[in-house]
C-alpha cells in the first residue's frame, strides 16, 4: 500500500531531522467560521500534523480549557457533520497536512460507525484519536478504521506498562500519542527526563513516530519534547490564547485568529530550532 | 456452574449484559479497572471478605432490614397486598450502604490510601462519607452545584462526617457532571485513589459489582417473604435512576418466571415533555461514562439534561444490565411523574408513618396505580430504597410551604 498522508508526513520530518508540531483546536470554537479561518491557516503557521476535536458535551479526559471549548462550540451548533464539512472546506486549499479527528465515541456511535468512517474518508480526515476505546474495544471502531485504511492512534500513558503497553501498541497506527502526566488535558507538566524514559520505552515496542502531549504549553517545553520525540502535540495552551480572544459573549474579538496562528508560529518556531 | 436458560449469568468476561455494558474508558484508568475486576474476583472468592461484609452489614448497617406488611395503604388500595423491604431503615438513609460497604472493603485489600465518589442526591456522597469516617480514609465527594444548592443537609452531614465535598460547575451541575469530574480526579490520582461509584453503572467491573452488594436486598425479601407467605411475591416494584436499588431487589428473582418485575422511571415533567429522566422510555443506546446504556441524547450523540424533582433520580442514562433487561423484556419499565411521586410521597406520610425519600416514591406512585388493579390474592413487594428526611425542604418548596 501506499504511503498515507500521515506516513508521509512523519517520513518528511525524519529526512528534514527534526520533530513535528501537532495542534489540538476544537472544531467549531469559537464559531463554524472563525474555526475554519485558524484550520486553514495553520499549515502556514508552522503546524505539522492538525488534530480537531471533535465537540462533545461530556468531555471526561478533558481539563476546563477543552471543556469549555467543546462547549462554546456546541452551544454555536456545532455537530459531527460539520465538523467533517469543516475538513472537508480545508481540504479545498490543502492536500499535504494531515488531519486527526479527536474525541470521544458516542457521537461516532450515534452517527453510525460505517457512515462515518466512509464521509470521514471521503472528505480527507487521516485518522482518529477516540479516548474512551481501549484495546478492549478494537472491533467497534478500531478495526473498521483500519479497514477502511484510516488510522487509528492510541494513547498510551504513564500507567501503559509492562503486559499492557503491546496490548495497546497492536493495532495502533500513524503514530503513537504519549500522554505524559497522569491526569487531564491542561493540567501538570512532566520532566523531559521521564518523557524521554517513557518514549525510549515505547519506541523498544514499535516503530511507529511517537508524539507527546499533555501539559505542553510554551515554546520551550515544545521543542525540549521535540528533541526526545517525533512530535510536541499543544492543545489546552493554543485554547487559552484563543480564549483571550474573546468577549464577554464568547464571540470572536478582531483578530482572534492571526493571535492564535501567531502563538503556533513561535511554537513552530520553538520545535523547529530544537535540533539545529 | 452456570445453568443454561438463566437470566443471571451476565455479564460476559469482558462486561458486556447483551450489547450493554463494557468498559469504555481512557487508557490511563485501564490497567486499575483491570486491577478492580481481579481484586473484586479474588475477594468473593475469599471467605474472609465475606465474613467482613457480614459482619458490618449486621452491626454497623442493620441488616437484614425488615421485610414489612403495609397493612392501611393495602387497604386503601383494596388489591394486592403490598409490602415494602425497607431498606430506608438502613444506616445512611438508604439502600447505599449495601454497596459503599462492599466496594470499600475492597479498597482496602488493595491498599488504596484515597475515596472518592459522585452523589446526586447526597445518599451515596453520605454513605461513602460514612464509612471513609469509620475506616479512617480521606474522602472526596463531587456533587452538582445544583444539586448542592438543594440537598443543604446532606451536604452538611458529609461534611459533618469529615469529605471533602467538591461543588461541580461544569456542565449542568448534577449527578452526570458529578461523575465526570470523579472520573478526571481518578485519571489523575489513579495510583492511590479507589473511586466507589454509587450505582450499578461505570465501566466492568462496576455494575457487576454493585449489583452484587445490592443483591442482600433480594435474597433477603425472598426469604423473609418465604417465611411471611410461603410463597414468592408475584410483582417486585422498584425506582430506578442509574437503578443499584432496583437491580438489588430483582437480580436474586430474574429466573423465577411468575414474578413481575416492574422499574419505574422519573418521568419529570412528562416523557413527553423535555424535562424527564426516563432514559428507557426517552433514550436510545449510546455511550457514557464507561458502559453502553440508554441515554438521553440528542442526534448528534451529545447527551441531554436529565430533570427529575428527585436529585437521585436526575440521571441520563441507566445501569446497562437494566437496558439489557428492558431490550429482552424480561423487566417491565414504567414511569412515575414528579407530581405522582409528591402525590404518593405525602400519601405515605400520612397512611404508614413512613416518609419515604422522592425516589422510592416513583416506585408508589406506580404501585398506587397497578395495586388497586390487581387481585387481593396478589402480593406486591417494593423496595423502600431511601428517606425522606433529606427532602422535606424539596417538598415543602414544591407544595408552596415556608420552612
Amino acid at each position: 500500500m501506499s504511503q498515507t498522508r500521515l506516513e508521509k508526513r512523519f517520513a518528511d520530518l525524519r529526512a528534514e531531522g527534526r520533530g513535528g508540531l501537532v495542534t489540538f483546536l476544537t472544531a467549531g470554537d469559537p464559531d463554524y467560521d472563525t474555526s475554519l479561518e485558524i484550520v486553514k491557516g495553520l499549515p502556514e503557521a508552522g503546524a505539522d500534523v492538525i488534530e480537531l476535536g471533535m465537540p462533545f458535551s461530556d468531555p471526561m479526559a478533558d481539563g476546563p480549557a477543552i471543556q469549555a471549548s467543546s462547549l462554546r462550540a456546541l452551544r454555536k451548533g456545532m455537530t459531527l457533520k460539520k465538523t467533517l464539512e469543516l475538513v472537508k472546506s480545508f481540504r479545498e486549499d490543502n492536500q499535504d497536512t494531515p488531519i486527526i479527528l479527536m474525541g470521544y465515541y458516542n457521537p461516532v456511535y450515534i452517527y453510525g460507525v460505517d457512515a462515518f468512517l466512509k464521509d470521514a474518508k471521503e472528505v480527507g480526515v487521516d485518522g482518529f484519536i477516540i479516548v474512551d476505546l481501549p484495546p478492549e474495544h478494537d472491533d467497534e471502531f478500531c478495526m473498521p478504521a483500519l479497514e477502511q485504511g484510516l488510522h487509528f492512534i492510541r494513547l498510551t500513558t504513564p500507567t501503559t506498562v509492562g503486559e499492557r503497553l503491546p496490548k495497546v501498541l497492536n493495532n495502533t497506527s500513524g503514530f503513537v500519542y504519549y500522554v505524559s502526566i497522569l491526569g487531564i488535558t491542561g493540567t501538570g507538566t512532566a520532566s523531559q527526563d521521564n518523557i524521554k524514559q517513557a518514549v525510549t520505552r515505547i519506541k523498544a515496542g514499535t516503530d511507529l513516530p511517537v508524539a507527546v502531549g499533555f501539559g505542553i504549553r510554551t515554546p520551550e517545553q515544545a521543542a525540549s519534547i521535540a528533541q526526545v520525540a517525533d512530535a510536541s502535540v499543544v492543545g489546552s495552551a493554543i485554547i487559552d490564547k484563543l480564549k483571550e480572544n474573546l468577549d464577554d459573549d464568547n464571540r470572536a474579538k478582531p483578530g482572534l485568529s492571526q493571535a492564535v496562528l501567531e502563538y503556533v508560529r513561535t511554537l513552530s518556531k520553538g520545535v523547529r530550532d530544537a535540533r539545529t | 456452574m452456570k445453568t443454561p436458560n438463566s437470566y443471571m449469568n451476565g455479564p460476559d468476561e469482558r462486561g458486556h449484559f447483551g450489547i450493554f455494558g463494557g468498559r469504555f474508558v481512557a487508557e490511563t484508568l485501564m490497567p486499575l479497572i483491570l486491577e478492580v475486576e481481579q481484586a473484586y474476583n479474588a475477594a468473593k472468592a475469599d471467605p474472609s471478605f465475606q465474613k467482613d461484609y457480614d459482619y458490618y452489614a449486621k452491626h454497623y448497617v442493620g441488616r437484614p432490614s425488615p421485610l414489612y406488611f403495609a397493612e392501611r395503604l393495602t387497604e386503601k388500595c383494596d388489591g394486592a397486598k403490598i409490602y415494602f423491604k425497607r431498606d430506608e431503615l438502613n444506616h445512611t438513609g438508604s439502600h447505599k450502604a449495601n454497596n459503599v460497604l462492599g466496594q470499600i472493603l475492597l479498597a482496602r485489600r488493595m491498599g488504596k490510601k484515597r475515596i472518592i465518589a459522585e452523589t446526586g442526591a447526597g445518599q451515596h456522597g453520605v454513605a461513602t462519607a460514612t464509612f471513609c469516617a469509620l475506616f479512617d480514609l480521606p474522602c472526596v465527594v463531587y456533587m452538582g452545584a445544583t444539586d448542592i444548592a438543594r440537598q443543604a443537609p446532606n451536604v452538611f452531614r458529609m461534611k459533618l462526617l469529615g469529605a471533602e465535598v467538591i461543588a461541580v460547575e461544569s456542565g449542568t451541575g448534577t449527578l452526570k457532571d458529578a461523575m465526570n469530574d470523579a472520573l478526571r480526579d481518578w485519571v489523575a490520582n489513579v495510583e492511590e485513589t479507589f473511586y466507589i461509584i454509587g450505582t450499578a453503572a461505570g465501566p466492568h467491573p462496576y455494575p457487576v459489582m454493585v449489583r452484587d452488594f445490592q443483591s442482600i436486598i433480594g435474597r433477603e425479601a425472598k426469604e423473609q417473604m418465604l417465611e411471611a407467605e410461603g410463597r414468592l411475591p408475584d410483582q417486585l416494584v422498584a425506582c430506578i435512576g442509574g437503578g443499584s436499588n432496583a437491580i438489588g431487589l430483582f437480580h436474586p428473582f430474574l429466573d423465577d418466571k411468575d414474578v413481575a418485575i416492574t422499574g419505574v422511571e422519573a418521568a419529570g415533567h412528562g416523557v413527553s415533555t423535555d424535562k424527564h429522566a426516563a432514559s428507557l422510555t426517552g433514550g436510545k443506546p449510546g455511550v457514557l461514562h464507561g458502559n453502553r446504556t440508554f441515554l438521553l441524547q440528542d442526534d448528534d450523540g451529545q447527551i441531554l439534561d436529565a430533570h427529575s424533582i428527585s436529585a437521585g433520580l436526575d440521571y441520563p442514562g441507566i445501569g446497562p444490565e437494566h437496558s439489557w433487561l428492558h431490550d429482552i423484556g424480561r423487566v417491565n419499565y414504567a414511569s412515575a411523574t414528579d407530581t405522582e411521586a409528591l402525590e404518593a410521597f405525602q400519601l405515605l406520610s400520612k397512611i404508614e408513618g413512613i416518609i419515604p425519600a422522592l425516589e422510592p416514591a416513583h416506585a408508589l406512585a406506580h404501585v398506587l396505580k397497578i395495586a388497586p388493579k390487581m387481585d387481593k390474592d396478589k402480593i406486591l413487594l417494593m423496595n423502600l430504597c431511601g428517606r425522606g428526611d433529606k427532602d422535606i425542604f424539596t417538598v415543602a418548596d414544591a407544595l408552596g410551604v415556608t420552612i
